[in-house]
């Protein structure tokens, strides 16, 4: 894995492309106000008094939210943001038209759509705020630490059970989910990790039946990993919590090592405390009998059955919104939304939902790829699995794919905490990708290394007199050209984006070596010739 | 409302929700075709790239060993792998005794085409390539001298 981490053979420069992003973002924001609307002509025969209001209302935050992230953030995926708020929309339609069933009816969507709101704005903060995502490598244990407390909070004496789970707190009077925050937070921290180690890992150990196994001092953190998802499985009864973050560890470990050991080694151990659960509670059996045989006991497995007469219900186009009955199945809103969502707009409407989010993995996966520092790959390739994971596992137990995992699908099911923490998750993987696909200068002019030697920053001043290459000492050494002259490099005018291109190690020799001063005004996304003069 | 005008409207919303998804993987297509490789002379948008100078003739042997010609440790020659690291801290594929030099300075990787990559992790003093300060990956070749810390060091064949 390591060593192609740089192996992407030619320079790909990518463009900003705000007006795609713009026409994508409009297309996906309508798709979920039209979800409103057609509840509302379908359910009432006319439309609700307020839509003008709620219509400019969700535009003009998906505006400002479009705003702030091309102004910030121009080389970012123009994909992502669009996917997001697509999902988000058919969420809070559907949540309203779930709403609508109760008598009189309920108002989660208003309360989610506030949610939505500060997911955003937490976002948008993390945006503005961190200018460079690489600073957040650098306390990869402090992270972990957070993360593994707010994994287990809930077994404080702050949490409290819901519906069998152990995983909410509740303080001043509010319930949250600390594990939806502890995804990212441990993703950095596995991510900084990972980046500093995947050498050590990589290389030493014993060869045991033709693997490389894990040496035993390096199986620490994967055992304090295992420990801690074992205890959300035992003490907090959810087995999906426990299986996400365990194989969020085990996959950033594979993909920073490229040892499939460990990915045999992390499997068994799960499959171990997954079958030691299985026997041991009784809570792990019935999701078994709910995902093989749900008509053996109708009553428990109620909630599952009703999920499946849902999507049979729905067929292939769905019902249509606000002609199915999505409010017979217990939590429809919530962990069952995607039955919801199959009812009403058919399995061809649940695919296309499914689709957008294999669109922002894959471009999370995209990003990773095209990142040219471990720190970036991993943790894109990290937040891009999670979700996956996440995504499967949640709406592959609703199908029956899978046992049923109380997880929650990202950006559509109720829920305060699960979104604002997929909210900073999608401002992490913006800000990886603009730096990704952000076109890189080859060289920096001499005049900037001049002008720092006036900053405090220590910086080493060769001696004028000194050769910049010193003469060849072996014979194996190539004939070396005369000129000894630092290769100058025409740079791009910072406000020319477009023709703002990356070099290629290519064969021409040009001899034009005219070296412009370079103006870098400040307020140019384009900056490429600045240094983050960041102490270590 | 009419039937046949709620499952007019029920289909025409499924199609404008494929509609997204076609369009987004239209967006990734031209997102993959339409952003050049830089430097392919010819390629009227990337004329600047096709201007840029590559005054380095390129060896015609792919660099194998790293040497050292200043700075304290002046004479170490290294076999150079795949990838890795360069920098004080102990986890460094080649650490450098040099006061100058960060924890975690730089890393020297190659491209599946031959070419050696250094790169800066973020260092205090920076990573300079023929005593250019470097802060984006960038290529070095067997002509060029790498400098770090106090400490000269060049690709050898």
């Amino acid at each position: 894995m390591s060593a192609t981490a740089l192996s992407t053979g030619e320079v790909v420069v990518h463009k900003s492309r705000p007006a795609v992003g713009l026409l994508l973002l409009l297309l996906a924001q309508a798709v979920g106000i039209s979800g409103y609307l057609l509840t509302h002509l379908d359910v009432d025969g006319h439309l609700p008094g307020a839509w003008p209001y709620v219509l400019a209302a969700w535009f003009a935050v998906g505006l400002a939210t479009h705003f702030v992230v091309t102004r910030k953030l121009p080389y970012a995926d123009p994909v992502l943001l669009p996917a997001t708020f697509l999902l988000v929309g058919l969420g809070l339609a559907m949540i309203h038209r779930i709403d609508l069933i109760a008598d009189p009816a309920r108002s989660d969507a208003q309360t989610q759509s506030l949610w939505v709101v500060l997911g955003i704005a937490a976002a948008i903060a993390v945006i503005l705020l961190v200018k460079d995502y690489r600073i957040l490598r650098r306390y990869p244990y402090l992270l972990f630490l957070a993360g593994l407390v707010l994994l287990l909070l809930p077994l404080t004496p702050l949490g409290v059970e819901l519906n069998g789970s152990r995983i909410w707190i509740r303080v001043f009077g509010y319930s949250f989910q600390p594990a939806e925050v502890a995804k990212l937070v441990l993703s950095l921290a596995f991510a900084g990790y990972l980046a500093e180690t995947k050498d050590v890992l990589a290389m030493a150990g014993p060869k045991v039946l033709g693997f490389t196994l894990p040496r035993a001092r390096d199986l620490g953190p994967i055992a304090v990993m295992w420990v801690a998802s074992m205890l959300v499985l035992i003490y907090q009864k959810d087995l999906g919590t426990s299986m996400l973050f365990f194989g969020l560890f085990v996959a950033m470990v594979y993909l920073a090592t490229g040892r499939s050991s460990w990915v045999i080694l992390g499997g068994l151990l799960f499959a171990a405390g997954g079958w030691f659960a299985y026997q041991r509670f009784a809570y792990v059996g019935v999701r078994v009998s709910s995902w093989l045989d749900p008509f053996s006991n109708y009553d428990t497995n109620y909630q599952v059955i009703q999920a499946q007469f849902g999507f049979a219900y729905g067929g292939l186009l769905g019902r249509g919104w606000g002609l199915g009955r999505p409010g017979l199945t217990p939590l429809a809103k919530s962990d069952f939304i995607t039955a919801a969502i199959g009812e009403e707009l058919g399995a061809v409407g649940l695919m296309a939902v499914i689709l957008v989010y294999g669109i922002i993995v894959a471009r999370g996966l995209r990003t990773a790829l095209s990142c040219t520092e471990p720190f970036g790959k991993l943790l894109s390739a990290g937040l891009s699995l999670v979700f996956a994971l996440q995504v499967f596992a949640i709406i592959g137990g609703v199908t029956r794919l899978l046992p049923l995992t109380g997880l929650t699908t990202p950006f559509m099911s109720q829920g305060g905490s699960s979104m604002v923490a997929n909210w900073l998750v999608m401002a992490v993987m913006l800000l990886v990708s603009h730096e990704a696909r952000r076109p890189v200068a080859v060289r920096v002019d001499e005049g900037d290394v001049a002008s720092l030697s006036a900053d405090a920053t220590q910086v080493i001043m060769l001696r004028p007199s000194q050769s910049p290459r010193p003469e060849p000492r072996t014979a194996s050494s190539p004939a070396l050209p005369d000129d000894h002259e630092p290769p100058a490099r025409a740079l791009p005018d910072p406000d020319d984006a477009e023709a703002t291109a990356a070099f290629t190690p290519g064969d021409e020799t040009s001899t034009s070596t005219a070296t412009r001063p370079i103006t870098t005004d400040p307020d140019e996304p384009t900056q490429l010739y600045r240094f983050d003069q960041e102490e270590l | 409302m009419a039937d046949l005008i709620v499952t007019l409207l029920k289909v025409a919303f499924l199609a404008v929700l494929w509609l997204f998804v076609l369009l987004v993987a239209n967006v990734i297509r031209t997102d993959l075709f339409r952003a050049a490789p830089a430097g392919v002379p010819g390629d009227a948008k990337d004329k600047r790239a096709a201007r840029s100078p590559e005054p380095r003739k390129r060896s015609k042997h792919e660099a194998k060993v790293l040497a050292i010609d200043t700075g304290p440790q002046a004479g170490t020659r290294l076999a150079l792998v795949d990838e890795f690291r360069i920098g004080r801290s102990a986890e460094c594929a080649l650490v450098l005794d040099d006061d100058y030099v960060s924890g975690d300075h730089a890393s020297l990787a190659r491209r599946a085409n031959g070419d050696w990559v250094v790169t800066d992790l973020g260092s205090t003093n920076g990573t300079f390539v023929n005593e250019v300060r470097v802060v984006t990956p960038t290529v070095v070749t067997a002509s060029d001298s790498l400098r770090i810390g106090r400490t000269q060091m060049r690709l050898e064949t």
